[in-house]
């Protein structure tokens, strides 16, 4: 499929995907990919279920690899470097690259530690240090007023929408360059919705942030650039604004319509 | 009334959509009826079942208490078991003994079944070699225990050509380790795939995702398979019979035979003697107990998990 990438020259490209082909085993679920992603901006992946934005995502940490009938072919560039075929280990590479789930995934411990665990894995700092670290992802997941008391309690008492910003703390804990959203919302109420929208908007002046998302709002209010995608193939990808006011395909402005099938 | 505005064609239509919304409503009575009756039979075909079960269960704990309670003295925990119709006497080796081999085999056992419930769990969920060892562990599982009590007689005691300790030990282990090799392989694929992708996604490499947050996640349910496996070889009789066999006297040697409470409970219920079957209540009494706190205490585990 030809895409034209329509941006801004200025724009520094953080990641880049091409001619990127994903299998489960013979089913041929992602057909070449060529997408680049811009520096600190949001970038919003839509599309209906199984169009694959979920699984195109999860390349970028090359999360699929925890299932051996899942495979990726082309190539993924993180800052030129090919993390497809890097010989760095993958924790490496997931270092750089944080992902956040759909359901909030608090760890079996203490707040506190939810926060330091992943930070222990690459980084040795003094009890002082670490305690800035928790403190300072708290504050950026915009968390720390309310469990500043309580943080060695455990990390599954907060409420859904507490959990997911836990989650975010988490994942900026470890200082990441690029930060994977997947349906962060979906199973969060429109408060708790609104908090990491608002949280989204803060994370890109440090992050590169890709979101999937089933909320078409959602994309359009907080996201940059968005990609369309549908069926394995990505059909258009643009400024977000373009995407939502003028769509180029027909194909997209049916689904951000809702006069989609 | 409908005559002032309705013609009889209309008529007609209302009153067949009536007739047939009485008949759905007939219907629909007649259906719940039924249902009531199939459900009341069903209720009362369950309770009778569980009152049935719970009789006899309460009737076994009656006797045990109305038997085995006044044995209940100092001297049980102190002296050791007597000759037969000798006037006092106590249960201090079998207990020291049940003890020590409950506790060595439950050692022993609880960290291979940890290991392999893991291997089986995370690392061979798909491979042949995890078939395999999920088939023998499940024939294990369900292994008379008089088996094993044979099998460890033919390879250890019929070649150290004395009964220990140290066999009965490894006859309990080895009914201890495939309930805790089910159980942790069932609670950790209870734990939801996407925990250990956060784990992943922070760059964690495996052995750690598992120690630090698949296996901490699955804990209270592993705890609690640990402890209906130790109350489970708290009461087994048949693997000590050939193993550990018994001993009338105090010995702490896992090199000779030693005594356990089922085995004494065994030799002495059977015997002629009123102080021996004074005796035998009085420990099965305290095994009763000892299992009873053994499941609340895993029952509390479980229900601490939430």
């Amino acid at each position: 499929m030809d895409v034209k990438v329509d941006m801004p020259v200025t724009e520094k490209i953080k990641l880049s995907v091409r001619n990127l082909n994903f299998y489960y085993n013979n089913f041929h679920a992602l057909k070449n990919i060529n997408l680049d992603i811009p520096e600190n901006k949001v970038t919003a992946f839509i599309g209906p279920s199984g169009c694959g934005k979920s699984t195109l995502l999860r390349t970028f940490n090359r999360m699929f690899e925890l299932y051996p009938e899942q495979r990726a072919e082309g190539e993924i560039l993180l800052d030129g470097e090919n993390i497809l075929t890097s010989k760095d280990d993958v924790s490496l590479i997931r270092a750089k690259v944080g992902m956040v789930f759909q359901k909030p995934t608090p760890f079996p411990m203490s707040i506190y530690d939810n926060i330091a665990f992943g930070v222990k894995l690459f980084e040795t700092l003094p009890r002082i240090e670490m305690d800035e670290r928790v403190e300072w992802a708290l504050k950026k997941a915009a968390l720390w007023n309310e469990v500043k008391d309580k943080l060695d309690q455990s990390g599954s008492g907060l409420s859904g929408g507490q959990q997911q910003r836990l989650c975010i703390a988490r994942g900026i804990a470890i200082k990441p360059e690029v930060l994977l959203l997947d349906e962060p919302c979906s199973a969060l109420d429109p408060i708790s919705t609104g908090k990491i929208e608002e949280l989204i908007h803060e994370l890109k002046t440090d992050y590169t942030v890709v979101i999937v998302t089933h909320n078409m709002q959602q994309a359009a209010r907080s996201s940059d650039y968005t990609a369309y995608m549908y069926l394995g193939d990505l059909i258009e990808f643009g400024p977000t604004n373009d995407v939502f006011m003028k769509p180029k395909k027909k194909d997209t402005e049916d689904y951000i319509t809702g006069r989609f099938g | 009334m409908s005559s002032v505005v309705g013609s009889p064609a209309h008529d007609g239509a209302a009153s067949a959509r009536s007739a047939a919304a009485s008949a759905l409503q007939a219907s629909r009575q007649r259906m719940h009826a039924k249902r009531k009756r199939v459900n009341a039979i069903a209720l009362t075909l369950s309770l009778a079942a569980m009152a049935f079960g719970v009789f006899w269960l309460i009737w076994i704990l009656v006797e045990t208490v109305r038997l085995g309670i006044g044995g209940m003295t100092l001297s049980l925990f102190t002296q050791m078991t007597p000759p037969p119709q000798a006037e006092d006497g106590g249960l201090a080796n079998a207990i020291f003994g049940s003890i020590t081999m409950v506790g060595l085999a439950t050692l022993l056992g609880t960290p291979i079944g940890i290991l392999a419930g893991i291997y089986l769990a995370e690392y061979g969920q798909k491979s042949w070699l995890g078939s395999i060892t999920r088939f023998i562990n499940d024939i294990l599982l369900a292994a008379p225990s008089i088996v094993i009590g044979l099998f460890i007689y033919s390879v250890v005691v019929a070649r150290m050509k004395t009964f220990s300790g140290f066999a009965g030990v490894l006859a309990l282990a080895l009914i201890v380790i495939p309930v805790v090799i089910r159980t942790t392989e069932n609670m950790l694929a209870l734990i939801p795939n996407a925990l250990r992708e956060a784990a992943y996604a922070l760059g964690t490499p495996k052995w750690k995702v598992i120690m630090t947050v698949t296996l901490k996640a699955a804990r209270a349910g592993v705890i609690t398979g640990v402890l209906l496996a130790l109350a489970r070889i708290a009461g087994e009789t048949a693997p000590l019979l050939f193993t550990a066999l018994s001993n009338q006297f105090w010995s702490s040697s896992l090199g000779d035979p030693m005594a356990s409470l089922p085995v004494t409970i065994f030799k002495f219920a059977m015997s002629p003697y009123e102080n021996w079957q004074k005796l035998a209540w009085a420990g099965v009494f305290l095994i009763t107990l000892g299992v009873l706190a053994l499941n609340i205490l895993a029952r509390t585990f479980l229900r601490n998990k939430h």
